[in-house]
């Protein structure tokens, strides 16, 4: 069960693009996400729900208002710090894989911990072991990232985004890229992922029927938070 | 480190680019080691064949009869300094040869015989007899020979401006072959006695011949022995006064190597940067990738440094190797076509390499710098937004 303390608030949050020509597509955002939860935020294409969660994950930074990440202030935060905060407490999961073609499976896994401690311990390696057993990529492990199929793309990105044991989650659309069955083994997994180690996810969609399988759904349309409700 | 792996890593992932490029690094290296290395061996060759018998630097007198006094001190203090590797006094004067069909005159050159053949190099030159071994035994040169038609034995009866009644005799005990017309033909090479019995010229010499080991310092050198001296009766003069023209062409010669050597550096960094400008757009989306993963742009940065790094040395060693190759290849076809020897012999100095080296991998890291910026500066939400 999540409990309530806020891991993730955000307060007053606006995003505005662009300088001559402005276009705002977030308007006056405030929410709190809790530790260990399962939630998602689902709207339509454009609805600016995307942006919402690069915010959340401090590879955007909000025009106002203010962004807490585990009690800091992230949008305060110098770009050192945020690389830091990145890289060991939030894990991002991306419509499209974004795994680095130059790497295996398990070089690709094992990325967030080299960035955090240059060489991989033992711990480290059976830990990358152990999370590409549960999402069943162990037979392709020492494959190319790009010789894979994109279900097994994608739970390697999934096993890549929990390498470093993050507090959060992070994903966006990341079953928009796979068939049906594929869409149903992610999910599950990320559920599993949730009550096995805690971690707090916040998974961005447009599917309602995926949303609904979440502890919590926050709906967002042409900016602005129109429903968020617990499942 | 982090960026280093990820640095070999790309590189190794495309090889056939990463080949090409180290193969451009290579080539300005080796048309910049090969230009260099070109003109250094004309300018040594030129150089030796100018002063190659002769000192660089020569000590005389200012006083009125020409002899320098006190001579085996001041052999000695110029000894001690810096640079200097052969010291020889000279006891020399005119003779006229009485015997031959046609009053002719010699420079008969008294030296420390072991020590001279340091600065004049005759020894190795002698094709017929041996050194002098007693006085009154002197050396003749090849164009003296051939102009008297004499033979080792032959005796030369002489006398002096200074004691015109007085004949001395002496005897021809090899020829040696110097390369030049007018020394082989002018000078009798004999010990210091020899000189001295021709000339009374007694404890003294005439003038102090000096060798260096970097001939280009041989005007600070001779500004030194000329403080450490401090003898208002002599005079420290140098080769590079003596040809000034050879080394104003010399001069040239550096200069226009400099500049093409320049140039190809130039085209060399614009190579690099402009190949690891396509690397980094080509790269975007792994760098934003490892930086929404947690990667800071510092070290996004020095991804690209090492690229440039590794791009550079194995371009150096490359270049360098090719270089060298071609300057072999060019000592083996380039050949006179009468000697069948190279026109130009191989002179490789290994400082010039190591520099050459150097220079083309300082290149690589600063042409890797506008690229190593550009993925510092690169935004995570764009390779983002823009899948």
């Amino acid at each position: 069960m999540a409990d309530r303390t806020p891991f993730l608030k955000l307060e007053h949050v606006d995003k505005i693009y662009g300088t001559t020509v402005q276009t705002q597509v977030l308007f006056d955002i405030n929410l709190e996400f809790e530790e260990h939860s399962f939630n998602s935020v689902i709207g339509q294409s454009g609805s600016g729900k995307s942006t919402l969660l690069n915010i959340m994950g401090t590879l955007d930074q909000p025009t106002a208002g203010k962004v807490y990440v585990g009690g800091v202030q992230a949008d305060q935060m110098k770009p050192k710090e945020l690389a830091r905060l990145r890289n060991e407490t939030i894990g991002f999961i991306f419509q499209f894989h974004y795994l680095l073609p130059e790497y295996s499976a398990l070089e690709n896994v094992l990325l967030p911990a080299q960035i955090k401690s240059q060489t991989p311990t033992p711990e480290i390696l059976a830990r990358a072991e152990e999370l590409m057993e549960l999402v069943g990529i162990s037979s392709v492990k020492n494959n190319n990232a790009i010789k894979m199929s994109g279900g097994q793309q994608q739970r390697t990105a999934i096993a890549r985004a929990l390498i470093n044991n993050p507090k959060l989650v992070l994903a966006d659309e990341p079953t928009g890229n796979l068939d049906s069955d594929s869409t149903e083994l992610v999910y599950s997994l990320l559920k599993e992922i949730n009550q096995k180690y805690g971690t707090t996810f916040i998974i961005v969609t447009h599917d309602r029927k995926v949303a609904e399988r979440t502890d919590r759904i926050t709906e967002i349309k042409d900016g602005r938070i129109i429903l968020d409700v617990r499942t | 480190m982090f960026s280093f792996r990820v640095a070999t890593r790309f590189l190794k992932a495309n090889k056939t680019q990463t080949i090409f490029i180290i193969i451009g690094i290579a080539v300005g290296v080796s048309v910049q080691v090969f230009v260099g290395t070109l003109i250094q061996s004309l300018q040594t060759s030129l150089v030796n064949q100018t002063i190659g018998n002769s000192p660089d630097i020569t000590i005389l007198s200012t006083t009125d009869n020409a002899r320098i006094e006190n001579w085996e001190a001041m052999e000695q203090k110029i000894r001690n300094i810096d640079g200097v590797t052969n010291v020889t006094a000279v006891a020399d004067g005119q003779v006229f040869v009485n015997n031959l069909p046609q009053a002719t005159v010699c420079l008969l050159r008294g030296f420390n015989l072991t020590e001279a053949d340091g600065i004049f190099h005759y020894a190795s030159t002698i094709y017929q007899g041996r050194m002098p071994e007693k006085t009154n035994e002197v050396l003749a040169g090849k164009e003296f020979q051939t102009d008297w038609s004499l033979s080792v034995g032959s005796q030369l009866n002489i006398s002096t401006n200074s004691a015109p009644q007085t004949n001395i005799t002496l005897t021809i005990c090899g020829f040696y072959n110097l390369g030049v017309a007018a020394v082989d033909r002018l000078w009798l090479i004999g010990s210091f006695d020899t000189a001295n019995t021709t000339f009374n010229f007694g404890d003294n010499v005439t003038s102090i011949n000096i060798q260096v080991s970097d001939v280009f310092s041989a005007d600070a050198i001779a500004a030194q022995i000329n403080s450490t001296l401090a003898n208002t009766h002599i005079k420290v003069t140098n080769w590079k006064v003596e040809n000034s023209q050879l080394l104003s062409g010399l001069n040239g010669q550096s200069l226009s190597s400099y500049m093409i050597q320049a140039f190809v550096l130039v085209s060399v960094i614009l190579g690099i940067s402009s190949i690891l400008a396509i690397t980094v757009i080509q790269k975007s989306k792994q760098i934003g990738i490892l930086k929404a993963m947690g990667v800071n742009d510092g070290t996004a940065a020095l991804i690209f440094l090492f690229e440039g790094l590794l791009l550079g040395i194995g371009g150096a060693v490359l270049g360098v190797a090719l270089g060298l190759g071609l300057m072999i290849a060019f000592q083996t076809f380039a050949v006179d076509p009468v000697t069948k020897l190279p026109i130009i012999s191989l002179y490789i100095n290994y400082s010039f390499l190591l520099l050459s080296g150097v220079i083309a991998v300082t290149a690589a890291v600063v042409a890797a710098l506008v690229p190593a910026r550009r993925s510092s500066k690169l935004s995570v939400i764009e390779v983002i937004r823009n899948g």
